[in-house]
């Protein structure tokens, strides 16, 4: 179930992302996308009733792997949001750019390059 | 093995240095010159390391963590092939930026921007885990995605902004597609899922992450139907970075990546890529015959050569695959060629456009003569290593049964001849216009690195004698036929 939402918001950002005129539109539909597959990413290591990936002195080695979360795809997560903070920032210095060339954010009035 | 380390290490060391000089040295007359000496010297020895080590197969691991735990580089014939041409292209391509990049301001963050994404490349060459190779990627794309913005002229931003948006697109789906194989098998090294894959009892639901895969490296290799963004992107981007566009990244991040993953790691079957190599050449040729600014024409006939590369790939057959290899070598040096001139034309006259230029073979002969030899290895004339790759293709494709494709690689060839006979005519041959008598040759560095290429185009013709073709392309096309066995490599 929770998967499906998942891939809903992945699809959702990317309607935004085809459909929407608007660059900062466009923008946020990326924002949603990216968060859609951090999110599946994080799904993957959860495990219900999970405990956190930190093996204490006191635990025993073996059950501690049957009970807790997978640390990995946290680990990716955090590369991959820096990754995303890095994509998005460039994206909107470019939409702060482009606004002072032309002065609009529709791109249906940005069009000097032909097809 | 060691020493491949250094490919990744000293373009993002140099990078570094370059973006921090700014704290250091005041004057920026000096801080250019600087980063003009340091990049050139980086990517020197990055072209000797690769050059180098042709053969040297292996893996490293990266802080000696062993795999699956750590990060692990891999090296095999395919991906030497791949490091010795990008780092040599790239040499090239600072060596003409010296004066080329004066036009600009802040040569520094240029210089950096490029290194990095040299290290990205490199990384995606050499790396042997999923997701470390998402992560270079990304470094490769996202400057590169800077870069074509570089002159923040109003074009320049919105072919960035649309190629940014894709490029964004391609790389959310090959992290989801990398997602669910870590759900699948646990592991992101390449080798470990190549050798569960292999004995996977679910083979059809992997067809997703394949299929997402494809993908995205469709879209960044610029394979039509995926192509929108490269016209508008590769003539936008300073020439230096066109050249390295065209002539390297659509083919480390899209062609390289999408061979390693589907034939070495999915062991799949690779048949179903030769139509879309024939779509793309058969539907780039035309649109670049029609165009009349240099830079997008290169563009576009970049989009059907590298149809020509998947349509080897994708037969599937060693000698298919022998020549796609070969001609990924050539294209990346004589469309690299071809976009520094472009460069050099613009460099004098200001223009890109071939209507406004004619004669040029009087005043620029360095210029025309390296376009016009690069112009005739495209097009196919015999004694230039184009005409040799693209026989061995059309051959190929005759011995594995498929002469309908063979007739319209054909046919995409007559048409890419004839659209470099109208660059030729249009900028090179006829009479110069009268305003245009007094420009000179362009300057002497970049003369040197378009000469430097123009007798690569000759001399990797001689990669087809058997000494030469032993050491270089057929450990890369042994490498791709092996399949799974890719992972032996790695203990």
């Amino acid at each position: 179930m929770i998967y499906t939402l998942c891939m809903a918001l992945f699809f959702i950002g990317l309607y935004g992302i085809c459909c929407k005129k608007n660059l900062i539109k466009i923008v946020l539909g990326f924002i949603i996308m990216d968060y859609a597959v951090n999110l599946f990413i994080i799904l993957i290591g959860y495990r219900k009733n999970g405990i956190a990936p930190i093996l204490d002195k006191t635990m025993d080695v073996k059950k501690f792997a049957l009970s807790s979360v997978d640390p990995m795809p946290q680990a990716m997560v955090l590369t991959a949001i820096v990754i995303g903070l890095a994509v998005t920032a460039l994206l909107v210095a470019l939409c702060v750019r482009i606004y002072e060339r032309y002065g609009t954010f529709d791109i249906t009035k940005i069009r000097k390059l032909r097809g | 093995m060691e020493r491949y380390i250094y490919l990744i290490l000293l373009p993002l060391g140099g990078a570094f240095i370059i973006a921090a000089l700014n704290a250091v040295v005041k004057s920026a007359k000096l801080r250019n010159i600087i980063s003009d000496i340091l990049a050139n010297l980086v990517t020197l020895a990055a072209a000797g390391i690769a050059l180098a080590s042709f053969g040297i197969k292996g893996s490293y691991s990266v802080g000696a963590w062993p795999p699956p735990f750590g990060i692990n580089l891999v090296a095999d014939g395919f991906s030497t092939l791949m490091l010795a041409t990008v780092n040599t292209i790239a040499f090239c391509a600072t060596l003409y930026s010296v004066n080329y990049m004066d036009q600009y301001t802040s040569k520094r963050h240029y210089y950096s921007l490029f290194l990095l994404m040299l290290a990205g490349m490199n990384g995606v060459l050499l790396s042997g885990d999923f997701f470390n190779m998402f992560v270079f990627i990304e470094i490769a794309s996202i400057s590169s995605y800077a870069l074509v913005g570089f002159g923040t002229e109003a074009e320049e931003l919105e072919a960035s902004f649309k190629y940014m948006v894709m490029g964004g697109i391609a790389s959310a789906f090959m992290l989801l597609a990398v997602a669910m194989l870590y759900s699948s098998f646990g592991v992101l090294n390449m080798a470990d899922i190549a050798r569960a894959i292999a004995v996977s009892p679910r083979a059809t639901t992997l067809k997703f992450p394949l299929f997402l895969f494809i993908i995205a490296f469709a879209i960044k290799g610029a394979i039509i139907p995926f192509h929108a963004w490269l016209p508008d992107a590769h003539p936008s981007a300073p020439a230096p970075v066109s050249a390295m566009l065209s002539g390297v990244l659509i083919k480390t991040l899209g062609i390289y990546a999408m061979t390693r993953i589907i034939m070495n790691i999915f062991a799949a079957d690779v048949t179903g890529l030769a139509p879309l190599g024939i779509i793309s050449i058969i539907i780039g040729m035309p649109l670049a015959l029609g165009q009349t600014d240099i830079k997008r024409l290169l563009a576009y006939s970049s989009i059907s050569q590298v149809g020509y590369i998947v349509l080897g790939l994708g037969l599937g057959t060693p000698l298919g695959i022998f020549g796609a290899l070969f001609h990924l070598i050539n294209h990346s040096i004589f469309k690299s060629l071809l976009f520094l001139n472009s460069g050099a034309v613009a460099y004098r006259l200001g223009t890109r456009e071939l209507n406004d230029m004619g004669g040029l073979n009087k005043v620029m002969p360095i210029t025309g003569g390296t376009s016009f030899i690069a112009s005739l290895s495209i097009a196919g004339i015999p004694p230039f290593n184009g005409f040799f790759s693209k026989l061995i293709i059309i051959l190929a494709c005759v011995k594995a049964g498929h002469t309908g494709f063979a007739l319209w690689a054909v046919a995409g060839s007559i048409l890419t001849l004839s659209s470099f006979m109208k660059v030729q005519k249009l900028a090179f041959f006829g009479k110069i216009a009268e305003k245009h008598k007094g420009i000179k040759e362009a300057p002497l560095l970049m003369s040197v690195s378009v000469v430097i290429l123009a007798v690569l185009c000759i001399a990797s013709s001689f990669l087809l004698l058997p000494g030469l073709r032993n050491i270089t392309l057929q450990p890369a096309v042994d490498a791709l036929l092996a399949g799974a066995e890719y992972a032996k490599i790695i203990k």
